[in-house]
């Protein structure tokens, strides 16, 4: 369970997050919505530890632990993931000997054996098919001439090997096409479960016709204004967000 | 003896020797082997304290032995190497044989400062293959000063992969010198993780119509560490392919140099040069001396030098360490992958590994 409190953050002098409250108990899946520059990425940074952001007030636990307190690679072998808006590239760095030694940073913290590369390649090969990868898709440097649907098929493909107990999408739909939007849903529905949350973030109501929220949360100005059920998705697709920031 | 150059010389004007002419050497003893040295389950030619050492070889075939030389070599490195060298390994492969690979290591264990002018010459007739894999290493205060004289005829390969892990007190200065005749082929990479200061030279001459040249390097370096890569290439023959990637990750005090000439004379149209080098500066007490110069008198020719220097990106640490990478590692990985290109000429497998090892061993170390 994520329980996020009062949480605020700025850059700088920039004030972004003013005061977020947030429950994501496990088995659900939530979604945040709102205009540019509401602080929606800066949102899922903070809970993934990027550096550059100062947390001026708040709190964030994900099962009982303090995620602010806990350096970036202690929150991933928690449990935490994020599928980065903009995913980076790693020239030289194979994807199949990154996801590895990434996969076997998570089983060592969490006390399981290490996967050899045969064991590893074999995982690796059976969740590239049910996703519908390309199979060089592991032979390629990480995102390396990657287009922006292959990068974002990666960040899912990641997230079905580590398995993770708490995903954030940071607007993972950006710049996918219909089929792609497809693939990347199917790789979060997979993962569905009593032990599995996410919080996707979105501009569009688009992704949440395949990923069905339990909650929609619309964040404006570093708060979040309102909430409902899925049909608030809807409502903001018709509406637009401006009546709900002038409220 | 000749004097040891100075900074005066425009071709040392980075790489101050005074430390080293400051030391007073000593007749090397014979040494206690502390470490464990290389085995690679190839032909193995070890030499300690700069003597060639029997018991521990098991000596390739067409290995012969040292033969004093005359030499008119105006570097002064090489002069003082060719007055003092007493020791040294002939390899004389016959034309059109693949003589496998060998193993050179030069192990060095002293208490008092001490001296040595290895003198080396690998020579392969035409169309004959062979690979070297050179490891230098040690404990004390000694100056290591090989000179490596090596001819191809034509058609030949010799892969020649250097591994300078010499003492943090030691001063290793390489001299190598290749004579690659039409179509054959001279690869070499150069991992540098030791000594106090070092500089390998390389002299490399493209002599008949595609003969091709990799001089790579990879320069690892920490504390107060200096490496130097030095390079001269001839290009005196049309078609010929000359490439070198240089590769420094510089932390602490460390200092790297690049130095690279390349000579284009008239006669070698369609020359393809190419120098590419690149310095991760880990620290910002770090630094690199880059110097790179092209020297061409053809008019058709493609030669290109690009050189960048920067940091690790916090964008990519980032990246991995919310995988679950911790800190270190992910750092590690990054500069894993800024070295790769270098190691590209590396084919034998073996070799690779072993390199790739020491890459490893350098980050351990700390």
């Amino acid at each position: 369970m994520l329980e996020i409190k009062n949480l605020s953050a700025s850059i700088g002098d920039k004030e972004i997050l003013r005061g977020v409250n947030l429950v994501v108990p496990d088995g659900e899946i939530h979604a945040i919505m709102g205009p540019n520059g509401a602080g929606k990425s800066t949102l899922s940074y903070v809970l993934s530890g990027r550096e550059g952001y100062e947390v001026t007030g708040g709190s964030a636990f994900y099962n009982g632990q303090d995620l602010l307190a806990m350096e970036p690679e202690e929150r991933a072998t928690a449990g935490v993931f994020l599928a980065f808006q903009y995913p980076v590239e790693l020239p030289g760095v194979g994807n199949a000997n990154f996801i590895r030694t990434a996969l076997n940073s998570v089983r060592r913290a969490r006390g399981e054996a290490e996967l050899d590369a045969v064991a590893f390649l074999k995982l690796a090969r059976s969740a590239i098919k049910s996703l519908s990868m390309p199979d060089d898709m592991l032979k390629r440097n990480v995102n390396v001439g990657f287009s922006g649907g292959e990068k974002k098929r990666n960040e899912v493909l990641q997230m079905a090997l580590l398995q993770p107990g708490f995903a954030i999408l940071d607007e993972t739909d950006s710049g996918l096409d219909i089929d792609a939007l497809k693939i990347v849903a199917d790789g979060v529905n997979a993962l569905r479960g009593a032990k599995f949350s996410a919080l996707v973030i979105t501009h569009y109501q688009r992704l949440l016709d395949h990923i069905v929220p339990d909650y929609v949360h619309v964040l404006a100005a570093g708060k979040i204004v309102r909430s409902g059920g899925p049909e608030l998705a809807l409502e903001l697709e018709a509406r637009g967000y401006a009546g709900l920031e002038a409220a | 003896m000749t004097a040891l150059p100075t900074r005066k010389l425009e071709a040392w004007r980075y790489t101050d020797l005074k430390n080293l002419a400051a030391i007073s050497f000593t007749e090397a003893k014979p040494a206690k082997i502390v470490a464990p040295l290389p085995d690679l389950g190839i032909p193995r030619i070890v030499f300690v304290n700069g003597s060639y050492n029997a018991a521990l070889s098991t000596p390739p075939e067409f290995m012969s032995p040292f033969v004093k030389v005359v030499d008119e070599s105006v570097l002064p490195l090489v002069q003082i190497n060719a007055a003092h060298a007493h020791d040294g390994v002939t390899i004389d492969v016959p034309a059109n044989i693949d003589a496998g690979a060998v193993l050179l290591i030069s192990y060095a264990n002293t208490e008092m400062p001490i001296a040595f002018h290895p003198r080396h010459r690998v020579v392969l007739g035409a169309g004959a293959k062979l690979t070297i894999i050179e490891v230098a290493m040690g404990q004390g205060v000694y100056w290591h000063n090989p000179v490596t004289d090596i001819t191809l005829h034509e058609g030949a390969a010799l892969g020649h992969y250097r591994l300078q892990d010499e003492s943090t007190e030691a001063f290793h200065l390489a001299t190598i010198r290749a004579q690659i005749s039409a179509t054959a082929a001279y690869e070499s990479f150069s991992l540098v993780i030791g000594a106090k200061l070092s500089r390998a030279e390389f002299h490399a001459t493209l002599t008949g119509p595609n003969a091709s040249t990799h001089l790579n390097a990879a320069q690892l370096l920490r504390g107060r560490q200096h490496a130097d890569f030095t390079s001269v290439v001839a290009h005196k023959a049309p078609t010929c392919a000359s490439r070198q990637t240089v590769k420094s990750v510089l932390s602490d005090h460390s200092r790297g140099v690049f130095q690279g000439r390349i000579e284009v004379a008239q006669i070698a149209q369609k020359t393809d040069g190419y120098q590419m080098n690149q310095a991760l500066l880990l620290s910002p007490h770090a630094e690199i001396d880059i110097k790179p110069e092209l020297e061409i008198f053809a008019d058709d020719v493609k030669c290109s030098h690009g050189a960048t220097i920067g940091a690790l990106d916090p964008e990519q640490i980032f990246y991995l360490r919310s995988r679950g990478i911790p800190e270190d590692q992910a750092r590690s990985i990054l500069i894993r992958a800024f070295l790769t290109e270098a190691l590209e000429p590396v084919t034998h497998e073996a070799a690779r590994i072993f390199l790739e090892d020491a890459i490893e061993t350098w980050w351990a170390r700390k």
